[in-house]
């Protein structure tokens, strides 16, 4: 625990100097915080309005999943059974299981066990790492019968069961795929990004820059990557599924 | 512009307690010092100098439309020009100017003065919201050098799916700019939640901020789905996703959804703040508290919130059903009520105040007046059955030329006259101000209200020629615009001479009550407040200041030298358990 506050009192904001040149400031805290505390909700505010621009981003591509299967339903239920819901479903729960570990290391990092909090961000990255290899292999799976988004949409063969050849006699079906690529598409940059950041703040943690007494940018990355998860949960099913 | 030496007194004091005589501008000099600043001022300021640049070129653009249409034919340019420059005229003017134009220029500046903090809450951020911005901008000039971009600033699809040229770059600046646009917004949220001073509770904030807030929440909830639509329009041309273009499939009706989704609520990013500057120009250019605090307050979150219900009424003729037509029809009547509470609330503002005609004045008085015509044909477009007639006319050019350029603009203006002592420390030429607003009023009013009257007489929008009998009422509008040009370049000349000869400026030149005003030097501290204020009433309560202001009889009225300065909030104390906390 780095203890680098100079009184034992509970943190109330109001505590701190509010003079400028103040000497006693905490290592983290910055000139223009009256405390850690107005600090710390700052940015948690912040992260959630970022999370909230993150939905709406989605939301548009919802939006056109919805307009599209409502035009044209039987298309996306056929489109639909050529993804492997397995695989999704694999997916699913490896995301799940890294929302569970980036949680659990926010809970010790909270405790102030550093270490422990470290081995589980790079828990994390290792399961999102898992995500991307099931995904790229799905994808191939799909560009191997001329499965492309859009222009380059031509479907041919037969695999796993699965008669791809059939989808070109549908009338919309590169609509499905085009919204398939593009949304589990910017979803996987998200969990890139999520990657790098999760891996910052993991260098951070083992180098000992958090403790208890702050983990701001460990909570907030944990919030990211449960979005990211969240996304996933209504991908998986709209996609796979339905 | 001697008066108020007492706020300077005040201020002066303050400085030498403290034994460090610098201002903003002094501290950390040099371009890198300033590129690398996360002094909101100095952000403001930064932002203010590349605004102004794209408002020059992009009135520069508007001026050569103007020419163009002066008479019949080819003027000065072909038709395929002609289409590139008023499309680069509106995207640049609305994506790149206008959006960020209040919030990124006074919200910087003044909204951390304003509520009593040091800094907005992501100093870092900010800085990289001018970067993301200046990103944008040069994408945008890539765009023309890849050849330009026809579409209109709408981007329809299928056309702007097809066109050749440089609509990917522009896009893409739009995508990239929107979050510059996000930053500022999700920036000022978290500022105005967490960082005020004490005693500034939610009823004691200045108006300004209140118009920031809803422009924030704006920004934050309505920029993304431009993002998305932009990143969807580049798919479809470079891979022909096929969720727009009809020709593959696609919706083009969509995309005018996803366009307007944003676009109309993006009239009141640009607006909202306007209403903010407006509030703060009355009441302190009335000497008067100001009229209905919350009733403004929170209509301009009405505003906010109906904003984002009210994009179909683009989109009468874009063959949507009848019944969404009707209902986003009556759901457009409805913002003319929080508008006119406004409008209504600054008027009885005014009644029987202490009114003092300065440039700032000024300013809000022709908003008051040109607002109210924008809003007013804003009700008429909103009408269905009259919509048919009007849409795609210059009556919908005018219309929204009076809301932007008649609101958005003059508050702008109005409120860069304002504050100019506060961020130059110098002070602007009054006279040379006035008859500035007076050429920028009439060139307006003649170079806008003849397009309304040649719309409703049917003369289409974007086109290049037009018949016989709209070319009277073409010329008065060329020739009005010519005016407004040389009221705004006198604005140009008298701001950039009064930086470097301007009589100094004293800390509280307007006598206004806020703190920005009453709080901090002249020129304020890198820091803003030398000691934190403790605030202790409402930002227009000129009256709780009666002792300095006498009873208020006849204090103002043009009188500047007869103006006491409402006194300086006191200090916070420092080691106070009891301190009221942000909630």
């Amino acid at each position: 625990m780095a203890t680098d506050t100079t009184t034992d009192t509970p943190a109330a904001p109001a505590q701190t100097e509010v003079d400028l040149h103040d000497e006693e400031h905490l290592s983290h805290l910055q000139h223009h915080f009256v405390s850690s505390e107005q600090q710390f909700d700052s940015a948690k505010l912040g992260m959630w309005l970022f999370l909230i621009t993150e939905v709406l981003l989605f939301s548009g591509m919802f939006v056109a999943y919805a307009v599209f299967r409502q035009w044209h339903p039987e298309t996306f239920a056929a489109a639909s059974q050529t993804l492997d819901w397995q695989l999704g479903g694999l997916n699913t729960v490896v995301l799940l299981a890294s929302s569970f570990t980036i949680a659990l290391a926010i809970h010790f990092i909270q405790k102030g066990e550093a270490m422990k909090s470290f081995w589980l961000q790079v828990g994390t990255i290792a399961l999102a790492g898992v995500f991307l290899v099931v995904k790229y292999f799905e994808y191939t799976s799909k560009f191997e019968h001329g499965v492309f988004p859009g222009a380059m949409f031509d479907p041919h063969g037969v695999a796993h069961g699965v008669d791809y050849g059939a989808l070109a006699s549908y009338a919309y079906a590169p609509q499905f795929f085009s919204i398939y690529f593009v949304m589990t598409g910017i979803h996987g940059f998200h969990v890139v990004v999520g990657m790098i950041l999760i891996g910052w703040i993991a260098s951070r943690t083992y180098r000992g820059h958090f403790s208890s007494e702050y983990y701001t940018h460990i909570e907030l990355s944990g919030l990211y990557w449960h979005l990211v998860d969240l996304v996933w949960i209504f991908l998986f099913p709209l996609l796979y599924l339905v | 512009m001697d008066a108020a030496t007492k706020g300077a007194e005040v201020a002066h004091e303050e400085h030498h307690d403290e034994a460090h005589d610098q201002n903003y501008l002094q501290y950390e000099p040099g371009i890198w010092n300033w590129l690398t600043t996360k002094d909101h001022k100095k952000i403001g300021i930064m932002y203010a100098v590349s605004l102004a640049l794209v408002f020059l070129v992009a009135g520069v653009l508007a001026i050569m439309v103007r020419t163009e249409l002066v008479s019949q034919g080819e003027t000065i340019m072909d038709a395929d020009t002609y289409n590139q420059v008023f499309t680069m005229h509106g995207i640049l003017m609305v994506f790149l100017f206008l959006v960020p134009s209040i919030p990124a220029i006074l919200g910087n500046f003044v909204l951390p003065l304003q509520i009593g903090a040091k800094d907005v809450a992501f100093p870092r951020l900010n800085l990289a919201s001018w970067y993301v911005y200046m990103i944008g901008a040069i994408m945008t000039c890539a765009a023309l050098y890849f050849g330009g971009v026809d579409t209109g600033w709408t981007f329809y699809t299928p056309y702007s799916s097809s066109t050749g040229g440089g609509v990917i770059w522009m896009t893409s600046a739009i995508f990239v700019s929107g979050f510059a646009s996000i930053f500022t917004g999700l920036n000022f949220i978290v500022t105005i939640h967490k960082m005020r001073a004490p005693g500034m509770t939610w009823n004691r904030l200045p108006l300004f901020v209140w118009g920031l807030y809803a422009t924030s929440i704006v920004q934050v909830l309505a920029t993304p789905v431009i993002g998305i639509t932009m990143l969807l329009l580049i798919l479809e041309r470079t891979m022909g996703i096929g969720i727009f273009d009809p020709a593959l499939g696609g919706d083009p009706v969509l995309f005018q959804h996803f366009f307007w989704f944003y676009s109309h609520p993006a009239v009141y990013i640009m607006i909202l703040p306007a209403f903010g500057v407006l509030s703060e120009l009355i009441a302190t250019f009335s000497r008067q508290r100001i009229f209905g605090y919350r009733a403004i307050a929170l209509s301009s979150v009405a505003i906010a919130m109906l904003g984002f219900l009210v994009w179909g009424h683009h989109m009468f003729v874009s063959g949507q059903s009848a019944i969404s037509s009707i209902i986003f029809s009556l759901i457009t009547y409805l913002i003319g009520i929080p508008s006119g509470i406004k409008v209504f609330n600054w008027v009885a503002t005014m009644y029987r105040g202490s009114i003092w005609l300065q440039t700032p004045m000024l300013y809000a008085l022709s908003f008051l007046f040109l607002f109210t015509i924008g809003g007013f044909t804003g009700i008429m477009v909103g009408v269905l059955a009259v919509d048919v007639h009007l849409h795609d006319t210059y009556y919908v050019v005018g219309h929204f030329h009076y809301v932007m350029m008649g609101g958005s603009v003059m508050a702008l203006l109005g409120g860069m006259h304002y504050w100019w002592p506060k961020i130059t420390g110098r002070m602007y030429n009054e006279t040379l101000g006035k008859i500035a607003v007076f050429l920028i009023f009439v060139g307006f009013n003649a170079t806008f209200f003849s397009q309304l009257v040649l719309g409703a007489k049917g003369m289409p929008r974007r086109y290049y020629d037009y018949v016989d009998r709209f070319e009277a009422l073409h010329q008065i509008s060329t020739y009005g615009s010519y005016v407004l040009a040389l009221g705004l370049f006198i604005v140009l000349f008298y701001g950039v001479y009064s930086m470097f000869f301007g009589p100094k400026a004293p800390a509280n030149p307007w006598a206004a009550a806020t703190l920005e005003w009453t709080n901090v030097a002249a020129l304020p501290d890198p820091h803003n407040f030398v000691r934190t204020p403790l605030v202790t009433r409402g930002p227009y309560d000129f009256h709780l200041a009666d002792e300095v202001f006498g009873s208020g009889d006849g204090v103002g009225d043009g009188q500047a030298a007869s103006l006491d300065v409402p006194e300086p909030a006191p200090a916070a104390p420092e080691p106070s358990e009891e301190a009221p906390q942000n909630a």
